[in-house]
């Protein structure tokens, strides 16, 4: 009862504190909006304050990014009782399917929408366009279970020619080139892949496309289409035949291979090899081409980087929301919740739960973008 | 079945007529009347969720049908979604058939195995004791069976495999030329057969008990020893019994989805070698691409769905037509 009134309360100031700022950036020495910083503190430390709004949204999509958006959510509702955030994890294409069909405030999807989807989105969008906004960040990681190598380096060649099934012993002279001084078994080798259909595949085909063209001649997509190898659903499933089968590799995302204990090779894109780790990835996708115009942050990921200390096998997850329009308290609570999203305290929640958060400049722009977002 | 002797002028008249009405005089009272509206309805509504589905299936199929650039029935890859599209069920098909084949082969004999004990063997109490616990099993939900056959099961099966491939090598069925022995389709078809079997010996427990006890004390009084009996009276009685459960496994065993998905290294290729990583099934590949499947995509796992539908359909009339054909020289036991 007595958090529910602080809630009104922090709603009150923050009425007062949403005239004076966007989404107050430095509302520091605003009165009403440092009540609300305290009232709504749960969640929320670092950059400015909650701009709570009140209802009820409904979102759906990518599953990839449904951790994330939990932590959010409920970090929100706890700073701002009277909203609610329900985010179905269906799928990314269900999701921007149910956009485009306004059953939903804003889709969670692991790409972009396609050209095709972003007139339908548009479209529904009716005031203003659909835009694709990067809040969540990730890392692929090749984990393995080989006993005895405590670490191991991949080049791209060589990730890809594990996956297709062309270097297929771990004592292979290519796999010893590249780490001097390990002694790798005389043992085959045992890769997994992804069973379902998954933008993480998606991201890891891409990858092995942009930088080892020559080995990896397989069509990209959501969907596995290289020969052999075995599959297992889901990035659990993945983390669990990779620790239960000696002598095996398999991609999946960075926080599956923590939880499940899982050693991850350092990739060597030809700057010398980087551990796969939040901020490594962040790297990357901090130096990421937008290339969707206007406030539709649609990026271009160097999967080739060779800066230093940035692990390139990344992917990005967008929301997708309209930038005008719709119903004015939906459309309110969007706001309020990307903003929150997008907020130092939204995305050091990341790091904590295994994504990568984004950085720099391009945050700068993805706020940009949400600050524009009206009803 | 189902006829009562005593009321044979009526019956002569209206044989579809519930003969107890007859006994109680007056012709057609209000409950009577409403029970078989009510009983008719139901069989109705049957048949039209049956078109229902048939027709959702078809009219939800039909963009895929026209988007495919690929034969629909010999093309063994699933990319609906890209241009062009290219998808066929031929993988699946063949998977389906194949895991819910190893699955009838060892379930319906353990199956019929666990009935007759049940009915003819066991003591009493102790039948009834089996006939219970092994209908629990289907009382475990399938993903339980799935994580149990990903994560028990599965490590124990490496023998196997290395077992038949070394003694019954020669036969391409047995044969493993990967070196692995996981995510197969033996594995699933394990797995299937357990889920199966409760089913399966149910019913034909069920039917065993239906054996007129003259037909076996006739054959016991002949001095026939217990497997006489069972072949010479039992057998004989209760064989449409006995193929009906098996049908029914069978359309269980096809229809499976999270614990084949979860077993499967669903690979798209049309291999017989039972112990080596690979096979999918229509279920378990609606299953792992119904979530991230774009319009197209979702259109072909309803088109993949149109023929699990179908097979499924065909699987349950052969078994009522087996059924009807055998009904008429065994005594009209079903």
């Amino acid at each position: 009862m007595a958090n529910h009134r602080t809630g009104r309360l922090a709603a009150i100031a923050l009425a007062g504190a949403l005239v004076a700022t966007g989404c107050g950036a430095d509302a520091g020495s605003d009165p009403a909006g440092a009540v609300s910083t305290e009232t709504a503190q749960s969640g929320t430390s670092g950059r400015g304050q909650l701009d709570c709004a009140t209802g009820a949204l409904t979102a759906s999509g990518s599953s990839a990014q449904a951790n994330a958006i939990a932590a959010w959510a409920n970090a929100y509702q706890g700073a701002c009782p009277d909203a609610t955030i329900d985010y179905q994890p269906n799928g990314s294409g269900a999701g921007v399917q149910d956009f485009i069909n306004a059953q939903t405030a804003f889709a969670g999807s692991d790409s972009a929408l396609s050209s095709a989807e972003k007139a339908e989105a548009d479209a529904r969008c009716a005031a203003g366009p659909a835009i694709d906004l990067p809040v969540v960040g990730g890392a692929v990681v090749a984990a393995y279970r080989v006993d005895g190598v405590e670490s191991l380096v991949l080049t791209p060649q060589l990730l890809a020619g594990i996956f297709a099934d062309a270097v297929t012993r771990w004592n292979a002279p290519e796999i010893a080139a590249a780490n001097p001084g390990v002694a790798l078994p005389d043992a085959p080798i045992v890769h997994f892949h992804r069973s379902d259909s998954s933008g993480t595949t998606d991201n890891f085909t891409k990858y092995l496309s942009a930088t080892a063209a020559d080995a990896w001649t397989f069509p990209g997509g959501k969907d596995w289409s290289a020969p052999g190898g075995q599959g297992a659903k889901g990035s659990d499933g993945v983390a669990n035949a990779v620790a239960s089968t000696p002598n095996s590799i398999g991609y999946l995302e960075l926080s599956y291979a923590r939880s499940a204990g899982l050693r991850s090779a350092a990739i060597d894109n030809g700057a010398g090899p980087v551990e796969a780790t939040s901020a490594s990835a962040a790297r990357t996708i901090s130096q990421a081409e937008v290339v969707g115009s206007g406030h539709d942050l649609v990026l271009s990921l160097d999967y080739a980087t060779k800066a230093p200390g940035a692990y390139p096998l990344v992917l990005v997850t967008y929301e997708i929301a309209c930038e005008r329009g719709g119903d004015p308290e939906t459309a309110q609570l969007t706001k309020s919740f990307l903003s929150y999203v997008v907020s130092d305290a939204g995305q050091s929640v990341l790091e904590e739960i295994g994504y990568v958060p984004v950085e720099g400049a391009l945050l700068d722009k993805v706020r940009a973008a949400v600050d524009a977002m009206s009803v | 079945m189902g006829t009562t002797p005593r009321l044979d002028p009526a019956l002569a008249t209206s044989p579809d007529e519930d003969a107890s009405r007859q006994v109680l005089g007056p012709a057609e009272r209000r409950g009577d009347q409403v029970f078989r509206a009510v009983s008719r309805g139901a069989a109705q509504l049957i048949l039209l969720l049956l078109a229902a589905i048939a027709l959702f299936l078809v009219w939800r199929a039909f963009p895929a049908f026209q988007a495919n650039t690929a034969s629909f029935l010999t093309t063994t890859a699933w990319f609906p979604d890209q241009d062009p599209p290219v998808f066929g069920i031929a993988a699946l098909a063949f998977g389906t058939v194949l895991t819910a084949a190893v699955a009838m082969v060892l379930a319906v004999p353990v199956g019929y195995g666990i009935a007759l004990f049940t009915v003819f063997y066991a003591d009493r109490r102790v039948g009834a004791a089996a006939g219970f616990i092994t209908d629990l099993l289907a009382a475990v939900p399938s993903i339980v069976f799935g994580l149990w056959g990903l994560a028990v099961l599965q490590p124990h099966l490496g023998g196997l495999g290395q077992w038949l491939n070394t003694y019954l090598g020669a036969i391409p069925l047995f044969r493993n030329d990967s070196g692995l022995y996981t995510k197969s389709i033996l594995v699933a078809g394990i797995v299937l057969a357990i889920m199966v079997l409760p089913t399966v010996s149910a019913l034909s427990r069920e039917v065993f008990v239906r054996v007129p006890a003259t037909h076996v004390e006739a054959a016991l009084a002949l001095g026939a020893t217990r497997w006489e009996m069972v072949r010479a009276s039992v057998l004989p009685f209760a064989r449409p019994g006995m193929v009906s459960a098996a049908m029914l496994g069978l359309g269980r065993a096809l229809g499976e989805t999270i614990a084949v998905a979860l077993v499967l290294s669903a690979a798209f290729d049309v291999s017989w070698q039972l112990s080596e990583p690979g096979g999918n099934t229509f279920a378990a590949n609606i299953a792992l691409k119904w979530n991230e499947a774009g319009p197209i995509g979702l259109s072909a796992l309803i088109a993949s769905g149109l023929v699990l539908f179908a097979l499924t359909l065909a699987v349950n009339v052969t078994a009522r037509a087996i059924l009807a054909r055998r009904a008429r020289f065994s005594g009209g036991a079903a």
